[in-house]
């Protein structure tokens, strides 16, 4: 599995909060994107997104229900479009599976087009691990294999590098010349990925969509270096977490009007390739091999999960991330993984663990944009609180919450179900703060300092509203 | 002669024990519309607090309160969107183990409304007759907008104010980055976050930035109090009171 890192959320965030550059790239690309996205929605107007929104859901859910019969369907017809199914339990497993069918081949070079999947399986360090030359052929993708980084963000990995910063890495480690424009650092990655479609003997994909009716792979690019992975290699394998099923091309026709309109706001990608098996006799060209592998990685485990089992419905279309106050501030690399954002603060800790990932629950203030925003009406932020009370509850955690925080709901709730020690509370708080004003010692207190750092506290006055309703009212 | 509605306040913590001006603000508007207003005294806090934290049971045992304080009373009205949706849609999530309880809860959650949403979609009010000379911007609490689906009632009342020059700002709708303990957990983002919020207030112009939770206000007031701004974050209630005053 790709390395975890989502323990170090605040440093993380803090350090893109300081980052100029990261800073500037969140507010072009995220304003690009959301007014795409608003422009695309216009255009069908809201009423009918509305309706396919709502379609969208019921397809997903009812396909949720009845996985393991479409899984069934989609290997059965695989099988007939001369193709090969695998299932893997887990990252490993799958790493395994293509690991094995490389070195039947005696493959030497693999070219990738963008998958989020095997983000997740760490796949391109197996693959090194093994010799294997692996290009990630999505121009996004490929800037960060050569930072070495994992994606900035699920459709535009690279989004927080400057024009200067992708030059450089093109000329430490692509050789290249140090260009200035981008048009000439697009065409010496033409030039330098050309090359690799040429040679390869293996293509790896990822999967936008299984439709099992058909045993159809669906992928949408806007590059075409995703058809050139699924055809130009003598092997094509594709990668699909096992969520990305649908039952028939009728239901795919919503989802491409969703997913293009909500991830960059274009009607379709430029690209919509279907792949239904290798090559087939009276075809030119293809593949002669086709395998598709699906991985579970701690799906079936979301599935169990009734409160958190809508997150399977993910088409990955970041408009959630696009949306996020929080993602807009701090971007995607202080999520610690692969997913990030409102989508990434539930799937990671289903995925990783919990303990592992206790800050992505709790960084958000539940304003509800992703559920507004969600393509398929993901309500995050519920599952988001579901989280917390896991975490809490000490549910799959390792460790449980801190003391201090337990200390203070302990108190607060002897606080709120007294009536009477509720009453005096704010009289004594009134009378402390004014002790602790005149001390000057208001921004001293370990709780509230890391609120009057920046804010101001309310001061706290002698006669609370019960005190005073008899001023306007009469009591009950 | 047309029975006259009775609506029993549900005040809230904050208010109680930091705005009670805004608590007091909220009586005033709400008799002028000739609503008959009670205070019962057992209650205390939503449970939200707690609920946000993941803290669910001592949640739970507080949702049991307002079931009991609230049960008979023919509407209740609160001045704050999160604690409504607390109550109007989180509740439910909470007493899912208990149908019964939940059927009791659900009907005291139809009858409860935040404080703009009464006198908008329940009263039919639109103007309460009230003047502020001065131009005004709206920061919709998230809750308020999102769970309780409030778009237009706040700005409804603001633009029936006399002599009220509403600007509208881009970002009315972005959070302001209190969300509870998120606030001190993560002030760094808080921060950011309520930063970009007054910056375009301050562009705006405006003189005062009208929201309805004290949570918001809590964020709004604390970080331009900071930043010695001229602009002042005021509670709905206490602008349809003719409480507020520009700043010099």
């Amino acid at each position: 599995m790709a390395d975890i890192k989502t323990k170090e959320f605040k440093s993380e965030s803090r350090k893109a909060l300081n980052n100029p550059q990261i800073q500037k790239s969140l507010v072009r690309v995220i304003d690009h994107f959301g007014e795409a996205r608003v422009n695309a929605i216009e255009e069908i107007t809201p009423e009918v997104w509305e309706i396919l929104r709502e379609k969208a859901r019921t397809i997903k859910t009812h396909t949720m229900s009845y996985l393991d019969h479409y899984l069934d369907l989609m290997e059965a017809n695989v099988r007939k479009n001369g193709g090969v199914m695998h299932f893997a339990k887990d990252a490993a497993e799958a790493n395994a599976i293509v690991a094995s069918l490389i070195s039947a081949k005696n493959a030497k070079s693999v070219i990738k087009s963008k998958s989020m999947i095997s983000e997740e399986m760490g796949l391109n360090h197996v693959l090194e691990e093994m010799n294997v030359d692996v290009a990630e052929t999505d121009l996004g993708e490929y800037i960060i294999q050569l930072a070495e980084e994992t994606p900035f963000h699920i459709i535009a990995p690279a989004m927080h590098k400057s024009k200067e910063e992708v030059a450089k890495l093109f000329v430490e480690k692509a050789g290249t010349k140090l260009y200035k424009e981008i048009p000439e650092l697009a065409e010496a990655s033409r030039h330098l990925l050309r090359e690799k479609f040429q040679f390869a003997d293996v293509g790896i994909t990822g999967a936008n969509f299984m439709v099992a009716e058909t045993g159809t792979l669906v992928l949408v690019t806007n590059e075409g270096n995703g058809r050139m992975c699924t055809s130009a290699p003598k092997m094509h394998i594709a990668l699909a977490g096992m969520e990305k099923m649908l039952p028939s091309l009728e239901d795919l026709g919503v989802f491409l009007r969703l997913l293009a309109r909500s991830a960059t706001g274009q009607r379709l990608t430029s690209y919509t390739t279907f792949v239904s098996g290798p090559k087939r006799e009276h075809d030119k060209d293809g593949p002669e091999e086709f395998h598709l592998i699906v991985v579970d990685n701690g799906r079936s485990k979301m599935l169990q999960d009734v409160d958190l089992r809508e997150a399977l419905n993910c088409i990955r279309c970041g408009a959630c991330l696009n949306n996020c106050p929080i993602y807009q501030n701090v971007g995607g690399h202080a999520y610690g993984w692969v997913y990030s954002g409102p989508i990434g603060a539930v799937v990671t800790p289903m995925l990783v663990g919990l303990d592992q990932s206790k800050d992505l629950p709790f960084a958000s203030t539940l304003c509800g944009r992703c559920k507004e925003v969600c393509p398929v009406k993901i309500n995050i932020p519920h599952m988001l609180l579901r989280l917390r009370n896991k975490s809490t509850q000490n549910e799959g955690a390792g460790d449980k919450p801190g003391v201090k925080e337990r200390v203070f709901f302990s108190l607060w709730f002897y606080m709120v179900k007294s009536k009477f020690l509720y009453k005096t509370s704010g009289r004594i708080g009134s009378g402390a703060q004014k002790i602790l004003r005149m001390l000057k010692l208001e921004n001293r207190i370990p709780f509230f300092g890391r609120w009057t750092r920046s804010r101001d506290l309310p001061l706290i006055p002698t006669k609370s509203f019960r005190d005073r309703w008899k001023d306007v009212g009469t009591a009950e | 002669m047309s029975k006259r509605i009775k609506a029993s306040l549900f005040i809230t913590c904050l208010v109680d024990q930091l705005y009670p001006d805004v608590g007091l603000s909220m009586v005033r508007v709400l008799q002028k519309a000739g609503v008959d207003v009670q205070f019962p005294e057992g209650q205390t806090c939503c449970g939200q607090p707690a609920f946000n934290s993941g803290f669910n049971s001592k949640a739970l045992d507080l949702a049991h309160k307002f079931l009991d304080t609230f049960e008979d009373s023919d509407y209740v009205v609160l001045p704050s969107g999160s604690c409504g949706s607390m109550i109007k849609v989180f509740y439910e999530d909470l007493f899912k183990e208990d149908p019964a309880l939940q059927k009791r809860m659900q009907a005291v959650a139809g009858r409860t409304y935040e404080f703009s949403q009464f006198l908008v979609n329940v009263l039919g009010v639109n103007d309460v007759g009230a003047s502020f000379h001065g131009k005004a911007t709206y920061h919709a609490s998230c809750h308020l907008l999102r769970e309780l689906g409030a778009t237009n009632e706040s700005i409804n009342l603001m633009k029936s104010v006399q002599g009220l020059e509403f600007i509208a700002v881009e970002n009315a709708t972005v959070c302001c980055g209190f969300g509870g303990t998120f606030s001190v957990k993560y002030p760094d983002i808080s921060e950011a976050m309520i930063g970009k919020k007054l910056d375009t207030i301050q562009a705006s112009g405006a003189d005062i930035v009208v929201a309805n939770d004290s949570g918001c206000l809590m964020q709004l007031k604390g970080a331009m109090g900071r930043r010695k701004l001229r602009t002042r974050a005021v509670h709905l209630a206490e602008l349809l009171d003719n409480k507020v005053t520009i700043n010099g």
